[in-house]
């Protein structure tokens, strides 16, 4: 008896220390937070109302066109208007909303403490908030862009047309696309990493599984934008031809970049949608999905395929028969995992004993959108069908019968579901019936008519359009259908910030899922209050007892230990525990690198070059500040008692450490990028019987030297690894020293080829290629220096020893990327214009 | 002893079958494209192009048939059925290999759908 009172105190406070250490910092210091949760609410809400904001915008543009001969928008204002709508829906709802119901939901639905870089999804956050405000904020100016969501040069690279809004489109959106990728680090990696133990992959939440597969997506579909927004901003900025037909470049290079990102994104914006449904329906059918292999088949399967589309979207430019018939071909398969996902849905429904709620009532009415969107898909997919319907109302009808139906019904379905996660209450049962019905035949009646407008003829993005075409009557529909449609979004709207305080909290799990998510309390921020061991896919059904075990700190990590945040590692297969990582606290360092950063972008496109340069030194001093404070800290003791006896080492290096893994993908997007750049060299070789039309190129004299420093600041690096392991401290030292002058001279090696010949990259498009190849190369290597004196400074400082060397690890896996880049942008260069 | 072990411990087998499907289309679309754009130099004909992407294309065919068999064997030749959801090593293996049989199965028809234009188009364009 004295002994249960005894650990019962103890319990209390362990629980009392436990809140103390995950605390968000109060008053003004409360937007210092980095706990995933809160980051995670907030990336909701900004991206929510960004959301209502282009909602407006698509209500301006469909007035302007309620009738005729319209003068409601000017031309130019209705396009900005219609930009704006798709750019900001795509980019600052469609997929930031994923990333914070992922960076919300996870941690809770993995049974973890936290995901393992907090710091990095504040930082991601702070971006993410500045680019969008910087982006909408320009239309206020008269200034936002204006040549459609997909930037198409020439229209696009003309300044006189485009003006100041297509350097804010594409720097600021290069910005949010940092975001992006810094979410699907943390995603990829929470996923893989730190799932409670016992959660083997067979046991992973659906969702879980869908996330994996979108980070992945993101890692390769967000690059090749990247570099298209590279290239695009040296046109623009210093007028380097890459589009530009007359001087050798090619608007369809940017086309192909573009929709290599473009149609993957959709996915990268369904497939989180459908998850959420993966999890609702199990729910009301009271039953474990059906298939959950199958489930796992359709979403690898699409991940994949949807690489396989893009050109979908260029079937009327020109491009030979046998390459649209290639990717008409991938379009059409595509439908076979997509459909394989709602037959699972359908019989796990028909398995089960489906109970109405209202998170069914927005699914099942989204997928009814969606299929119909889906089959105005397979027509458009066929060649010949869309050399008729591009360009027409008809794709606007098929793109938002997908996108409405396929990710905003099942993100309010969602949002309807996990509403008691944030708030321990329901939204209003009977306001969100009234939503649903108007939202739903709102949409309808606004975007079915498109479909005729557009067999009629209409062509998208125009600002007016005469009486007598017959076009009149359906617009006027279309008009009146988006406004009942925006009724019941403004309905949902005030169910949600209705003041519910008076209204009694609700039970926990008041749906009575299975999934681990709903141990989480709304009002602590620990995650979970002890880390439970996993035996089932559902384990609020499966395991007894559990929600009161975890809450009592019946299981690991029930306590903290020098004040720190710490959460468990496991591994990738069986979630077996592996360490103890301690992650980072509230800090000012996110806001400030995140501030800086937009600094730069946001200068640059103004053309303020040393408010350019003031902010990159800032951003680099913060993030190196960050690094050096917050990460591979040396613990006091090695290993920590997680509870359970169970004991786990504090610190680890290598591929064990998720620092490696992050640095891994965020290479491998990296990679991307450049693979992209390499896709754009030898596009211009085929479309140019002499790509480098008679001009001087940087020889194969200097980039072979490049590559032979390269190979050779390489092998130091090599040989200051290994010395550090083995403990020769001096001789680590001095290869790391020795180095940096190597690598140094590597780049200048790589830039003296298109120097000294002479290269002038606004004259044609082959020498600017071959100085963006290069100057790419170059730029990594100038930060391998960065990382170099780092672990200098580290070795020095005594944070990098024989057996605490992640930072040596992390920064010798970059320099394996970076070998292989140097390789083949330099070995491409120097050789290919010999052999060819 | 055994060429390929009977178990695997890795997470990337699950994606064989995908990434055959996504060099295969690769090639196809680069071969074609290339070769349309530099059709007055080539050294061979369209329909040499066609054929050897066929050639391709059974050669991708093959090994999504062997990632599929690998995973048969793994999944126990469909000793036990779905949903393989116990929380044990063993139905975690049943589980990848079911799901990597699956997933050959997607990508098996998603070559043939891929390599069906090598069939019926006879030219770059007309």
């Amino acid at each position: 008896m004295t002994n249960a009172a005894s650990s019962e105190r103890t319990a209390d406070v362990q629980e009392e220390d436990l809140r103390r250490v995950w605390a968000n910092p109060t008053g003004w210091r409360y937007w210092t937070s980095v706990n995933n949760t809160q980051i995670g609410l907030w990336y909701g809400s900004a991206a929510f109302i960004f959301m209502l904001f282009a909602g407006v915008l698509a209500l301006l543009v469909r007035l302007q066109l309620a009738v005729p001969d319209n003068d409601f928008l000017s031309a130019d204002m209705f396009n900005q208007a219609f930009t704006l709508h798709g750019t900001v829906m795509m980019f600052l709802f469609a997929v930031p909303i994923f990333e914070a119901v992922a960076i919300f939901l996870l941690p809770s639905m993995l049974g973890a403490r936290e995901l393992p870089f907090p710091r990095l999804s504040a930082f991601g956050f702070w971006s993410f908030a500045l680019g969008g405000v910087f982006v909408c904020g320009s239309i206020f100016f008269n200034a936002a862009p204006n040549s459609g969501w997909f930037m198409y040069p020439p229209l696009a690279t003309d300044k006189e047309y485009s003006g100041i809004g297509a350097d804010i489109w594409l720097l600021g959106l290069s910005f949010i696309e940092v975001a992006s990728i810094a979410a699907a680090v943390e995603i990829i990696v929470g996923i893989m990493k730190c799932r409670a133990p016992g959660m083997r992959i067979n046991m992973m939440p659906l969702f879980a599984w869908y996330l994996l597969i979108v980070g992945g997506m993101i890692l390769f579909a967000f690059p090749p934008l990247i570099a298209g927004d590279i290239l695009f901003e040296m046109e623009r900025m210093f007028d380097w031809p890459f589009f530009d037909a007359k001087r050798g470049g090619d608007p369809l290079l940017w086309q192909h970049l573009f929709w290599i990102f473009g149609h993957p994104e959709v996915y990268i914006i369904f497939l989180p949608a459908i998850a959420l449904m993966a999890m609702i329906v199990p729910t009301f059918a009271q039953r474990p999905i059906i298939g959950y292999s199958w489930i796992v088949l359709a979403a690898v399967g699409t991940g994949f395929l949807s690489f396989g589309l893009w050109v979908h979207h260029m079937f009327t430019t020109g491009l030979p028969q046998i390459s649209l018939a290639f990717f008409s071909a991938a379009s059409e398969a595509v439908a076979i995992p997509t459909g394989v996902q709602i037959f699972v849905f359908i019989a796990t429904m028909l398995a089960g004993r489906v109970i109405f709620s209202l998170p069914m009532l927005f699914g099942a009415g989204g997928l009814a959108i969606f299929v119909i969107g889906g089959l105005t898909g397979v027509m458009v997919a066929l060649a010949p069908f869309d050399w008729q319907a591009h360009d027409t109302y008809f794709v606007v009808a098929h793109l938002h019968y997908v996108l409405i139906g396929g990710m905003l019904f099942p993100v309010l379905a969602g949002i309807y579901y996990y509403y008691p996660l944030i708030n321990a209450r329901k939204l209003s049962d009977r306001l969100g019936k009234i939503a649903f019905w108007l939202m739903f035949i709102g949409f309808n009646v606004a975007f079915f008519p498109m479909h005729l407008t557009g067999l009629r003829g209409m062509p998208r993005r125009v600002f007016t359009y005469p009486a007598e075409v017959g076009w009149d009557l359906l617009n006027l529909i279309s008009t009146v259908g988006a406004f009942i449609f925006a009724t019941g979004v403004a309905l949902v709207v005030i169910d949600i910030l209705r003041p519910k305080h008076r209204e009694p909290k609700g039970k926990m799990n008041p749906w009575n899922a299975g999934t681990l998510e709903w141990i989480s309390e709304p009002e602590e921020n620990w995650g979970v209050r002890s880390i439970p061991i996993i035996k089932s896919r559902y384990p609020l059904w499966d395991q007894p007892g559990l929600i009161d075990d975890i809450n009592k700190g019946r299981f690991y990590l029930p306590d903290t230990q020098d004040g720190r945040r710490e959460t468990l590692v496991t591994s990738v297969l069986d979630a077996d525990p592996v360490q103890c990582l301690r992650v980072g606290g509230t800090s000012y360092l996110t806001i400030i690198s995140a501030l800086s950063l937009g600094g730069v972008f946001i200068a640059l496109t103004f053309h303020w070059w040393l408010l350019t340069v003031l902010c990159g030194i800032v951003t680099l001093g913060a993030i190196l500040i960050w690094l050096w404070t917050g990460t591979s800290e040396i613990p006091k003791r090695n290993e920590r008692d997680i509870g359970l006896g169970v004991t786990l080492p504090l610190y680890v290096s290598g591929p064990a450490s998720v620092g490696w893994w992050a640095m891994f993908i965020t290479m491998a997007g990296d990679g991307t990028a450049f693979a992209s750049l390499m896709f754009g060299y030898f596009f211009y070789w085929t479309i140019h019987p002499d790509f480098t039309a008679g001009l001087p190129g940087p020889g194969a004299g200097w980039p072979i030297v490049a590559v032979a420093l390269f190979a050779l600041a390489w092998l130091a690096m090599l040989l200051a690894r290994h010395a550090n392991a083995n403990d020769r401290v001096w001789m680590a030292r001095l290869s790391l020293l020795g180095s940096v002058p190597i690598t140094l001279a590597a780049c200048l090696a790589g830039l003296a080829g298109p120097y000294l010949h002479d290269m002038q990259p606004t004259v044609h498009v082959y020498p600017a290629i071959v100085w963006v190849i290069s100057l790419w190369t170059v730029l990594h290597g100038l930060v391998a220096i960065i990382m170099q004196l780092y672990c200098l400074a580290g070795s020095f400082a005594g944070r990098l020893t024989a057996s605490y060397d992640a930072d040596l690890r992390n920064v010798m896996l970059y320099w394996h990327f970076l070998m292989i880049t140097a390789m083949i942008s330099f070995g491409v260069l120097g050789l290919f214009p010999e052999v060819r | 002893m055994r060429l390929i072990p009977r178990e695997v411990e890795t997470l990337w087998t699950l994606f064989t079958g995908p990434v055959v499907w996504a060099l295969h289309f690769l090639a196809c679309y680069a071969a074609a494209a290339i070769y349309c754009a530099k059709a007055s130099e080539a050294p061979f004909s369209f329909d040499a192009l066609r054929l050897s992407l066929f050639a391709i294309t059974v050669v991708a065919l093959v090994a999504i048939l062997a990632a599929a068999w690998l995973s048969w064997r793994q999944w126990g030749f469909g000793s036990g059925d779905p949903p393989h959801d116990a929380p044990t090593r063993h139905d975690r293996l049943l589980f990848q290999g079911f799901a990597t049989l699956l997933l050959s199965g997607l990508s098996f028809i998603a070559v043939i759908f891929v390599s069906v234009p090598l069939l019926f188009i006879e030219v770059c364009a007309r």
